[in-house]
């Protein structure tokens, strides 16, 4: 179960760094989805079944589906990648990276400091989750409904918009 | 008709926004309709509205109208009410009737551009000071005090265009704004110590309460003088009543002459209670008088704009006024302010149309031989200066100064000295009215007549003449008949005057007086219809510095200009960049500085955005992990 | 059971996190940005999981579900404006959309 944990952590590890570097969206999104899917894994390891399936399902699933969905209609050729290859010189991610490192560094000092604990692997499974969303979290789960419906909303409504400019073939302002 | 008492100002006022707000669109004739019909409504209702007072009941002739509740304040219940008695009716008829007559001659002589707006001030300015006059407590009085002062502003500086006549609005506004300043001071003290604000209590109270001479009425009555002062044009904020004469004559006529500057008259004379416990301020009202009178009358004799000669002697026909408040003759001072309002309106008219006649030219010396020319106007114009130079038996200013005069002389608080500054005022008088008069339509024609004034400017004058003659025979001296009916009207608000004198002194009084009048008359006219060479000699020989000072109203605008305003806007000039504010337009401009630094942190680019949360992140992470 | 070190999993958290971080900031073309933000978003998850696990609650997987959620729901309306660029023929490069500069 450790080691599954470890190459899980390396698979996941390997495909988001390529994900965030390739020029191509598509193949950044189907690194991420490998990486979505080691990251589920690592929570089965971690004892937590419902929540790794939820991984698969709506992250890998449907969010990144949407993603792939959207990058269909955009249409991006080769051009787009070419484009990519100009606007990300290898000197961009100099700085970028530099600070990110000093915040792992940060953290992981952090998390070093605490002492070690192991997890202990019991499962908390489905039903745990669900009466204690259902129960205590009540109103951050309703909270949770308003802020998808305004999503659902907030997209439609960019979107209708653009739909009848397409039609009339005027320009918004 | 005294519960219509409220139609007086009210109709004005609605003249002014009936005026002020379609006045413009519509046809002169319409406007000159609305704008006069007003205020000849309003004198046919405050005439029957007097006509039912003294009927009803003629002992203590007195109507308190309560309209509304002004506003309540802890414990100080104001009310807007309007109080008739004898002085206000005077005042009221007065103001209504001659403003009547002055907006007639307006509707023709005005004829530039404004004609609208000219009529909306007009007669807001006679709202005010209806609401002046009629006030039952000193806060409404203060509101058509302001008022009036409000519209003299405006009307001063009616023809905007020209900067000089702004000027001249502006100084007779702040002027006058130093004595409204006293005045407020006044109305406070005299509520501090009083409790009210209503007129008749306060004189009631103030009698009860103060002793005379105590410092408190002392107080009070010297700033209400200044109040006073300030409005009537007296010594020492007389300066700007002849600036105001850059004005429309109409307006000279109506306000700088027969109404607004004599306010301050009525202040005192309304105010008489706290006046009569300060007799130090009495002494202080009468010499006032007497000094601006002399002042402002000599300034009279060299003028040779002819309305600036009508000014100064506004300056010393008032100065008359409150030589006559100051001796305790009250009576004797509001009937001086009747004929006064007559006649020198009546003057000013016949000025206006000169002056109308000739294209604007209103020099004295460029005139002359219109005797001819103008025949009507010559006539009133010639009564009305008859008037002014009170020549005897045949016009009203002669009764009205013979009765100061003779109270200069016989009022316990009168004193011979102030006599005699009265009858050295009148020879003065005689000499600079007489001296405008030949000027103006004797001798040879130097400009000619452009056009002939028409029968709204003609009937005006000719009704304004008739009541400067007959007007004086209200009240006549005991040598002549001693008709009274003017005292017995006014004495049932003010104080009798006692005055004791034989009736020998008064008539031999009389008679040096009408002496002195004709001996100034006939100077004049050796001076300056005989010989007319001897004048310009004086002028240019040993009388030039004299002229000099006299023509510029004896230095004062000079006097103030070095003490007041060069110092102030010097202080001005030194402080144009804010010393005091340095310290805080520092502060604003380091906010402005912070501002700047982060305003160009705003690159509108996300990333670096991002980068700044991270930088941030790190930051706060370094200062909980390592402290 | 064999236990995971719960260090290694706040490790690998951290280092995912890092990783997004460095897309965001790098990347210039809004598409790559939204990724790297998603991954950001997962490994926030991860680290309420791990805690979730540590100490045996249900209470780290009801955090996921909400970050879940948001990430949802912030996919929705992120794809839209990038359509709705795209469609208004607008560059997808970040550093043109600078209308928000101070």
């Amino acid at each position: 179960m450790i080691n599954l944990f470890y190459i899980a952590a390396l698979v996941a590890i390997i495909a988001t760094v390529l994900a965030i570097t390739r020029h191509h969206a598509v193949h950044a999104l189907l690194y991420l989805i490998v990486s979505l899917l080691a990251v589920a894994l690592v929570f089965f390891t971690l004892g937590a079944p419902f929540v790794a399936a939820l991984e698969v399902i709506i992250y890998a699933g449907a969010i990144l589906v949407l993603f792939l969905f959207v990058m269909m209609m955009l249409n991006l050729g080769q051009d787009a990648k070419e484009q990519e290859r100009e606007w990300q010189p290898l000197r961009i991610w100099i700085g970028p990276a530099l600070l990110s490192c000093i915040l792992l560094a940060l953290i992981i000092h952090a998390i070093m400091g605490e002492g070690s604990a192991s997890v202990v692997t019991e499962e908390v499974g489905p039903k745990a989750v669900g009466s204690l969303l259902f129960g205590p979290y009540m109103i951050a789960a309703e909270l949770g409904a308003f802020l998808l419906m305004a999503g659902v909303v907030g997209a439609s409504h960019l979107r209708r918009r653009e739909f009848q400019s397409e039609i009339t073939g005027k320009e918004e302002s | 008709m005294l519960n219509q008492l409220w139609l007086v100002p009210t109709l004005p006022l609605l003249g002014f926004l009936i005026l002020a707000l379609c006045g413009s669109r519509w046809s002169r004739g319409l406007v000159a309709t609305v704008g006069c019909g007003s205020i000849g409504l309003s004198a046919l209702v405050a005439t029957a509205a007097g006509f039912d007072l003294l009927t009803t009941n003629s002992e203590n002739a007195s109507f308190t109208q309560h309209l509304w509740n002004w506003f309540e304040v802890g414990g100080l219940s104001l009310s807007i009410g309007l109080h008739l008695d004898a002085l206000s009716l005077l005042m009221i008829l007065v103001v209504t009737w001659v403003a009547f007559f002055i907006h007639i001659y307006a509707s023709e002589y005005m004829a530039k551009e404004g004609y609208s707006r000219f009529f909306a001030y007009l007669n807001l300015f006679v709202c005010a000071m209806l609401v002046l006059v009629l006030a039952d407590n000193l806060l409404m009085l203060l509101l058509g005090w302001e008022g009036v002062g409000l519209c003299s502003y405006l009307l001063i500086g009616f023809w905007y265009s020209d900067p000089a006549n702004g000027a001249a609005a502006r100084k007779a506004f702040v002027v006058t704004r130093v004595g409204d300043t006293a005045l407020m001071v006044g109305i406070l003290l005299l509520f501090k110590h009083l409790g009210t604000l209503d007129i008749g209590q306060i004189l009631s109270t103030a009698n009860a309460q103060w002793q005379p001479g105590s410092t408190i009425a002392i107080t009070a009555a010297a700033l209400l003088l200044g109040g006073a002062v300030g409005k009537s044009s007296q010594l020492p904020l007389q300066t700007w009543l002849p600036d105001a004469m850059a004005g429309p004559t109409p307006v000279s006529a109506l306000v700088h002459a027969a109404t607004m500057v004599t306010a301050g008259v009525y202040l005192i004379a309304r105010m008489h209670g706290i006046f009569l416990l300060a007799p130090v301020v009495m002494g202080v009202v009468a010499v006032l008088g007497a000094t601006t009178m002399l002042v402002a009358g000599c300034s009279a004799l060299v003028q040779s704009d002819l309305k600036r000669v009508l000014a100064y002697s506004t300056i010393s026909q008032i100065g008359y006024m409150f030589l006559a408040l100051g001796v305790g003759a009250w009576t004797a001072a509001m009937f001086h302010f009747m004929t006064h309002a007559f006649f020198k309106a009546l003057l000013f008219l016949g000025a206006g149309a000169v002056i109308h006649s000739l294209n604007d030219q209103k020099d004295m010396f460029k005139m002359g031989g219109l005797r001819k020319k103008l025949p009507a106007v010559f006539w009133t114009f010639l009564i009305g200066s008859a008037s002014l130079a009170a020549l005897p038996l045949v016009t009203s200013g002669f009764y009205s100064k013979e009765l100061i005069l003779w109270s200069a002389w016989a009022s316990p608080h009168g004193h011979p000295t102030l006599w005699a500054a009265g009858i050295v005022g009148a020879f003065i008088t005689a000499l600079y009215t007489t001296r405008a008069v030949i000027l103006t339509f004797f001798g040879k024609v130097k400009t000619e007549v452009s056009h002939q004034p028409g029968a709204r400017m003609v009937l005006p004058l000719c009704i304004l003449a008739a009541l400067s003659t007959v007007a004086g025979l209200l009240q006549t001296p005991h040598s002549l008949g001693h008709l009274h009916a003017f005292s017995d009207l006014l004495e049932t608000a003010l104080p009798v005057t006692h005055l004791n004198g034989s009736s020998s002194v008064e008539i031999t009084l009389q008679a040096v007086a009408v002496a002195i009048v004709l001996a100034g008359v006939a100077l004049a006219y050796w001076l300056y219809q005989k010989a007319p060479h001897l004048p310009e000699r004086i002028a240019s020989g040993w009388g030039k510095p004299i002229r000099k000072a006299w023509l510029a109203g004896w230095g004062f605008d000079w006097i103030y200009d070095q003490l007041l305003v060069k110092p102030i806007v010097a202080v001005a000039q030194l402080n144009r960049r804010d010393i005091i504010d340095l310290f805080y337009t520092g502060l604003a401009s380091f906010a402005r500085l912070l501002n700047f630094l982060l305003s160009a942190s705003q690159t509108g680019r996300m990333r670096w955005y991002a980068a700044g949360i991270s930088a941030g992140t790190i930051f706060i992470f370094l200062i909980v992990y390592f402290t | 059971m064999s236990a995971v070190p719960i260090n290694h999993v706040l490790i690998l958290a951290a280092i995912l996190f890092s990783v997004g971080l460095t897309g965001v900031l790098a990347r210039r073309n809004i598409i790559f940005m939204l990724v790297s933000v998603e991954v950001m978003l997962n490994a926030a998850g991860l680290a309420f999981v791990a805690a979730g696990a540590r100490w045996q609650q249900a209470d780290g997987q009801v955090m996921f579900l909400f970050i879940l959620t948001m990430a949802s729901a912030e996919v929705a309306v992120g794809l839209a404006l990038i359509l709705h660029l795209h469609w208004r023929r607008l560059s997808l490069d970040s550093d043109t959309l600078n209308k928000m500069k101070g």
